[in-house]
């Protein structure tokens, strides 16, 4: 446990974030109350809660969320594109998405309350990271569907920061941005910080036309290796963040001045770790899969969601940030096979769908990730099939790109296609594993 | 006054081109002409041979994605300007080349190039009205006096 703070330590709602233990396991209780009710409306729910027995007054400590079923990725799919919203479509403030695992994307929704919340729990995490109010922030994220854009949006326009919103990707309009405005916080996935400190360490820029002092990454894993190359490459400070679109986005922890990992906002969510195989609730201190109960989501109340993602919850006891809230691990690993490639979730599941919708028949193909320099490359193989194959060139390169395009309709990635000889991609018995995965995300 | 091609799907790897010719080989077809089209990655292998049908039933058992076209084979007169004469009929009647290549034999004293146009029955009747030999499969293999 780290005893010193690395910067000034300051806590955006210490009302909430500080509460004593006691009254926060009592607030976490009645709002959990609450969801249980509000997804009783939700015919998905509903329909689970008769067979199961479950009612709201069963809920009297945040333990009893165990009680509860799982939501999977799967159950936003199969009620696909609302059919797990608790509120009427009039009351949604804001739709974002992210990735499905076929070609449609999943919806998440906020009504004018969640947005609000959502904006103060961007802020908890931007401001014990740096952020203040007479600070510039240039958001290197995509503008779009994505939470990671908007969300922190409004987090830094709580705070009271200007938005510089220069969105994703041209590096040369994003290191003028830099150096004309001068922003002092940087918002971006980890890998394109690394790109950024390429062009600037190696195209020759003076370092002190820059003012970046901290740098609040998410969208993707990354690793403490990648954190002391950036933070000594650029002399600025790095913070971690995390959490997922169908809970709400980001804001489900961050990090504080301590860095002793990242602070859960329990006020919000309940989180507990599982055994993937088991589904049995870990104790704390043991790694596993993160399920996430958010409290206080009016539109899509999800319970206990099965984030797929492996982490480990803390249990040395309390930061002495001041926060009462347990802490979380970086994200260490995955239970499915989701790829995280320049900060957007990809599905295998998804390429296949791109592929059907070329040919009739989805060839045998492999994806190969790799990251040559900062930023992921994929390249997906697929095996010629006679019916993909001509004997002009000019055909077969529009088969090509008709590939490329229909991936880049799917996952908004653009990937390279390389075919490859029938039979010559490895074939695997049982589960097939379709991704070769080069980079190293994990420490 | 069309002649079969095989065409085959090759990646751009040492060995792939010769594994090819090493089962046609094995089944005593001769290759008559080949024509080879690149990419960095991949390539189109296109082969005239007699026996078509049989050169592709063992391509297939060797595994290979086979494609089979009807393409023109024409005759060229053998001097300098020959191929400029048979561009000019082919442009002249308003047909694109998709690709040609070249006969490895002659035919008497012409040479054969084998074209895939966009049209080819104007071309094929462009070519014969101006004179110029248009072979079908037993023109082509027979030997010529």
């Amino acid at each position: 446990m780290n005893t010193t703070p690395i910067i000034e330590n300051r806590i955006w709602q210490p009302e909430l974030e500080c509460l004593p233990r006691p009254q926060l396991l009592a607030l976490q209780a009645e709002r959990l109350r609450a969801a249980v009710a509000r997804a009783a409306t939700v015919p998905f729910y509903k329909e689970q809660f008769a067979k199961l027995g479950i009612t709201p007054e069963q809920f009297k400590s945040p333990e009893d969320v165990r009680r509860l079923p799982f939501t999977n990725k799967s159950d936003f799919h199969n009620h696909y594109p609302l059919g797990l919203l608790a509120v009427p479509r009039s009351e949604i403030a804001r739709f974002q998405g992210t990735s499905g695992t076929t070609g449609k994307p999943t919806w998440t929704a906020y009504t004018k309350a969640d947005v609000d919340r959502w904006a103060d729990l961007c802020a908890r995490f931007l401001v014990s990271g740096g952020l203040r109010p007479e600070h510039t922030v240039q958001i290197s994220f995509g503008f779009g569907l994505f939470t990671g854009g908007f969300g922190l949006h409004n987090g830094i326009q709580r705070v009271g920061a200007a938005i510089l919103p220069v969105s994703s990707g041209n590096s040369v309009r994003q290191l003028m941005c830099m150096q004309d405005l001068r922003p002092e916080i940087l918002i971006c996935t980890p890998s394109y910080a690394l790109k950024l400190m390429d062009d600037i360490l190696n195209g020759g820029l003076d370092r002190k036309t820059i003012a970046i002092e901290h740098a609040h990454f998410g969208g993707e894993p990354w690793t403490e290796e990648m954190r002391t190359r950036i933070e000594t490459g650029l002399g600025i400070r790095c913070w971690n963040n995390y959490g997922m679109a169908e809970c709400g986005g980001p804001g489900l922890s961050g990090e504080c001045a301590y860095r002793n990992g990242m602070h859960l906002q329990e006020d919000q969510y309940i989180v507990e770790t599982i055994d993937p195989d088991t589904l049995e609730t870990l104790p704390d201190g043991e790694k596993g899969e993160l399920v996430v109960t958010p409290l206080c989501r009016e539109a899509l109340p999800t319970l206990r969601y099965r984030t797929r993602d492996i982490g480990i919850i803390y249990d040395d006891g309390f930061c002495p940030c001041g926060r009462t809230t347990r802490r979380m691990s970086r994200i260490l690993g995955r239970t499915d096979d989701m790829l995280i490639i320049r900060g957007v979730n990809v599905f295998p599941s998804q390429i296949e769908a791109a592929l059907m919708t070329c040919e009739s028949v989805a060839p045998h193909y492999m994806i190969e990730v790799s990251r040559p320099h900062a930023l992921d490359e994929v390249t997906v193989h697929i095996e010629m099939q006679p019916n993909m194959f001509s004997d002009s060139m000019k055909e077969m390169q529009g088969i090509r790109d008709k590939i490329a395009a229909s991936i880049y309709g799917v996952t908004g990635l653009h990937m390279h296609i390389n075919l490859v000889s029938p039979n010559t991609l490895e074939r695997f018995e049982g589960k097939s594993r379709r991704v070769n995965d080069h980079r190293k995300l994990v420490d | 006054m069309k002649i079969q091609q095989i065409s085959l799907f090759l990646e751009n790897k040492p060995g792939h081109l010769n594994a090819i010719c090493r089962t046609l080989a094995q089944a005593q077809i001769n290759i008559v002409t080949l024509s080879l089209a690149d990419t960095q990655q991949f390539g189109i292998v296109r082969l005239i041979v007699e026996e078509w049908q049989k050169a592709k039933e063992v391509l297939e058992q060797a595994g290979y994605v086979v494609n089979v076209r009807e393409v023109v084979a024409a005759s060229v007169a053998d001097k300098p300007g020959g191929m400029a004469e048979v561009l000019d009929i082919i442009g002249k009647a308003g047909v694109n080349i998709e690709y040609m290549y070249a006969f490895a034999f002659r035919h008497g004293a012409e040479a054969v190039l084998v074209f895939r146009f966009d049209n080819p029955d104007r071309a094929i009747e462009a070519l014969k009205a101006a004179g110029r030999g248009v072979f079908d499969a037993v023109s082509l293999f027979s030997k010529p006096k």
